[in-house]
């Protein structure tokens, strides 16, 4: 555990005091501290082209008193700093007479080790990594014209201190790796990207050269894209393939279903409760207990373990996910779902691992079953607009289906739909669920956060395909 | 308070003094410093105070070819030590790159203007909610307003640039944004939009009766919206829409993506790449503008640059490392663009609305659909149906696509520029892109 206090004018008895000074009456909030190192050691144009590490440390203090939230944060972890918090909180919270929410729940389960990444392995082995991804991928392909690929690794130390003293708190690896390809032939270019990653130590990934399927499955979907023609435009059939394209879960439904926006009544599906909002046999989870994944967390960023939450039962919306400060206001409980990019932020209720689960279709079936279509391999990301309901998602691997065939790849285009509608469309759900590779991060409020998906492949009956082809 | 220029240069100073004696042969320090306060309004009452205190420091060393960096948020002394023995010690075992070098004495700012980027008024809480209270009635005065979100936001940074060569600067910069963001409501449908604003001078804020009384209107007239069939047609970009398609010129153009060969207007310097009439223009000392700078992030002096003379590309955005590469010499844009803009066409809004029988009127794009290597544009869109220079109806749940080759050579733009953010166009009219709906 990270000693927060040790090189400070400040002792943990002293902050407890201003901590529980400053939130009595207060209906709930905490002093948040993390301590995070980072690393980042990028080769590009055949070169090492990066090599940076970061160590960032500070506070967040928060005070809530019934629906207002008052902040304050700084790097200096010092009495003054904190006492010029607690003024700024209570400045803000003028007369507050409510009574602070001790409760919250224990576990002891883990779903991750407490190890720091960075330090599992060395300088030169990892620049090591990065000179054979090059070497190797150059060689294959004589149409490889340039190659980037990167690690990137973290531990974050959080504490988060409670009035009255309470004290959780947690240590969480993540690591990702990438590359990323381009092509070039008769005068047109061409990228693939792909990346694995999650809670773990690089060598969870890297082991037996591990490291060259990544190499390969990014110069495939390059490879693809060389020969990709124009995305139609237009309604029509879509087949999802399983794993990352769940973002499409994540966008549509998953946001909508966060507990802020139901609470405001901003989200297309805040009245939506308890009906039907998908098609038989659609059941969407999220899920923060799956050891190693990249959206996994032991305790929230409140302290509150998480949990895999029903958010969709056979078709019917069962749950929102919760913070601590929406489910008081909506009369519930924390999903532990409550989660900030970092102390510069406040919480929010934010996605974990969200997943589709298996229904009995094959992939083949749901081809099979399209006159004309498209098929959606792999995406770039995704956006939605929570309000209208409208999100859109973009392929970076794709193909046309004719008459029940596979066809030829096409060009990267946005798809676009609407959340509430789209899984009603879904006709067919496949039998070969899959989480994605671990590279997702989630933005929201300009806090981006590590998150998973995962889903079986699936057909959606008609989507808008954002191509040129009329 | 914002730390002063001596408690910054104290610590650069010192950390260049550590690297050196470590055994670094050139280094750089940037110390910045930013205190914001926020008040956020709901429903015409208050929600949320946010007050962040953030200091930064990146250090930079070299030891000849050899290059390494760290960043901290922890300013003790003690940590920097730490810090900087391992940023040397990784620096050692980083691979030579020949292009690896601070700037060009030469082409280090010299002389540092006053660019009126620093109001020193301090607006307290109670003063923003005051402004909130008066933004948010005049948002929430129509009833088909059913949510409302406001926020107000000082910001007052101080940073310093220091290396190696001698170059020690830095300078105080503020803002004060406010923003709303409405929720409308009726029988058939919800829409959200919002109205913004971001001033160096609290005094050249705009008015908040104004702004919420926008917000709501923008959010209003989207309500009931179609969905329309797939074809070609013309299409128009809100200004807020406009500057991002400028943005993406610029990534475009960047020394980095040219030298990496990963932009479709890679060699395109003296080529024809936009129509005509159109001049792109990076303006780095605009008194009190929101992109407005004395040097760029190392160190190097910044004129200003006319990008795009009549469709003609003139210049890459060149930094130090990529300048080498491309045996070019940095115009001072490592960190990209100041203030980056469209010059105004010659035909009004009017005109350009009317200059097309049947047009598709867009205020907001989502998806991160531009693609720099190939050039290709596809993105979900909202708008409006213009015929004959007038709005129809509202339009959702459409993609536009398009390739930037294409969409440069066929930009038309309005005589109505403003200077609203650091990056900024006209109203943009391109004729022939694709709109996927039914």
């Amino acid at each position: 555990m990270s000693n927060f206090f040790e090189k400070s004018d400040l002792s943990r008895n002293e902050a407890e005091k201003i901590i529980s000074d400053t939130l009595q009456k207060c209906d709930d909030g905490e002093l948040y501290l993390e301590n995070s190192k980072s690393e980042s050691i990028l080769l590009d144009d055949n070169k090492i082209k990066n090599s940076s590490y970061n160590s960032d440390l500070g506070f967040g203090f928060r005070a809530i008193s019934g629906e207002v939230v008052a902040y304050s944060h700084s790097n200096e972890i010092s009495k003054n700093s904190l006492k010029q918090s607690s003024e700024n909180l209570k400045s803000t919270l003028k007369s507050v007479k409510g009574t602070y929410n001790h409760e919250i729940p224990k576990s002891n389960k883990k779903y991750y080790e407490n190890i720091n990444p960075i330090e599992q392995k060395s300088l030169n082995e990892k620049i090591k990594i990065l000179n054979d991804v090059n070497n190797y991928l150059r060689s294959k392909d004589d149409n490889v014209k340039q190659v980037t690929a990167n690690f990137l690794g973290e531990q974050k130390a959080i504490e988060i201190i409670r009035s009255g003293g309470e004290t959780l708190s947690d240590v969480r690896p993540l690591i990702r790796f990438n590359v990323s390809v381009m092509l070039e032939k008769n005068g047109r270019k061409e990228t693939g990207v792909y990346g694995v990653g999650g809670r773990q130590s690089y060598d969870a990934y890297l082991r037996d050269d591990n490291w060259k399927n990544v190499c390969d499955e990014a110069l495939r979907i390059a490879s693809v894209n060389l020969k990709s023609k124009p995305a139609p435009a237009g309604e029509m059939k879509v087949v999802l393939g399983p794993g990352w394209p769940a973002i499409l879960i994540h966008e549509a439904i998953g946001h909508g279903l966060e507990g802020d926006f139901n609470r405001k009544k901003t989200s297309a599906f805040h009245n939506l409760m308890g009906q039907k909002v998908a098609s038989d046999g659609v059941t969407i989870v999220d899920d923060g207990t799956i050891d190693n994944r990249r959206g996994s967390l032991t305790i929230d960023d409140e302290g509150t373990p998480t949990e895999k939450t029903v958010l969709i039962e056979n078709g019917v919306l069962k749950n929102f996910m919760q913070d601590r400060l929406n489910a008081r206001l909506m009369k519930t409980r924390s999903t532990g779902s409550g989660r900030r990019e970092n102390y510069r932020h406040i919480v929010l209720p934010r996605m974990r691992n969200t997943m589709m689960l298996s229904g009995k279709h094959t992939q083949d079936e749901m081809i099979k079953a399209v006159d004309k279509g498209i098929f959606a391999v792999s995406f770039g990301g995704g956006q939605v607009d929570i309000t209208s309901g409208k999100f859109v998602f973009n392929c970076t691997e794709a193909y046309e289906i004719v008459n029940g065939k596979i066809g030829s790849p096409i060009k990267g285009a946005t798809l676009i739909g609407d959340g509430p509608s789209i899984l009603k469309e879904v006709s067919m759900v496949g039998n070969d669920m899959m989480m994605d590779p671990g590279i997702g991060t989630c933005g929201k409020a300009g806090q981006g956060v590590p998150v998973g998906v995962a889903q079986p492949s699936i057909l959606i009956n008609k989507m808008t395909v954002g191509g040129t082809k009329l | 308070m914002v730390k002063d220029q001596e408690f910054l240069e104290k610590k650069a100073s010192y950390c260049l003094a550590l690297a050196k004696k470590l055994g670094a042969t050139e280094t750089s320090v940037i110390v910045n410093n930013s205190v914001s306060e926020t008040v956020n309004f709901r429903n015409n009452k208050l929600d949320e105070s946010n007050r962040s205190d953030d200091l930064g420091i990146s250090i930079t060393t070299y030891i000849g070819n050899k290059k390494s960096s760290i960043s901290s948020s922890n300013l003790i002394n003690d940590n920097l030590n730490i810090l900087i023995e391992k940023c040397v010690e990784t620096t050692k075992n980083t691979p030579e790159d020949e292009f690896n070098s601070l700037p060009d004495k030469d082409l280090l700012a010299k002389e540092i203007k006053d660019l009126d980027l620093y109001d020193d008024t301090h607006i307290e809480n109670d003063q923003k909610i005051d402004y909130l209270k008066k933004l948010e009635v005049a948002a929430s005065s129509n009833e088909k307003i059913i949510n409302t979100e406001s926020s107000f936001t000082q910001n007052k940074s101080n940073f310093i640039l220091v290396n190696s060569d001698g170059f020690c600067n830095g300078y105080k910069t503020s803002s004060f944004t406010s923003s709303s963001v409405t929720v409308a409501a009726d029988e058939k449908s919800m829409e959200r939009d919002y109205e913004y604003s971001s001033k160096c001078f609290l005094k050249d804020l705009v008015d908040a009766e104004e702004l919420g009384k926008l917000a709501a209107d923008q959010t209003i007239r989207k309500l009931s919206p179609k969905k329309i069939g797939s074809e070609k047609i013309a299409i128009i970009f809100d200004k807020r829409i406009a500057k991002g398609l400028l943005s993406t010129f610029a990534s475009a153009i960047s020394s980095s993506a040219i030298s990496r060969g990963t932009s479709f207007l890679k060699g395109k310097i003296n080529h024809k790449i936009f129509s005509d009439k159109i001049n792109v223009i990076d303006k780095p000392d605009m008194l009190k503008g929101l992109g407005s700078r004395n040097f760029d992030s190392e160190g190097v002096k910044t004129d200003t640059l006319k990008l795009v003379d009549q469709g003609i590309l003139k210049h890459y955005l060149i930094d130090t490392y990529n300048g080498k590469k491309l045996n070019l010499k940095s115009n001072g844009r490592c960190g990209g663009t100041s203030n980056l803009y469209f010059d105004n066409g010659n035909i009004s809004f009017k005109d350009l609305l009317n200059s097309s029988p049947k047009s598709l009127y867009i205020t907001e794009t989502i998806g991160h659909g531009s693609n720099i290597v190939t050039g290709d544009y596809s993105v979900g869109a909202t708008g409006f149906l213009v015929e004959n220079g007038e709005f129809k109806y509202p339009i959702n749940e459409v993609t536009i696509a398009g390739n930037f080759k294409d969409m440069f050579q066929n930009i038309y733009l309005a005589n109505d520029l403003e200077f609203k953010y650091a990056t900024n166009s006209p109203t943009m009219m391109i004729e022939g892109m694709v709109v996927a709906g039914k």
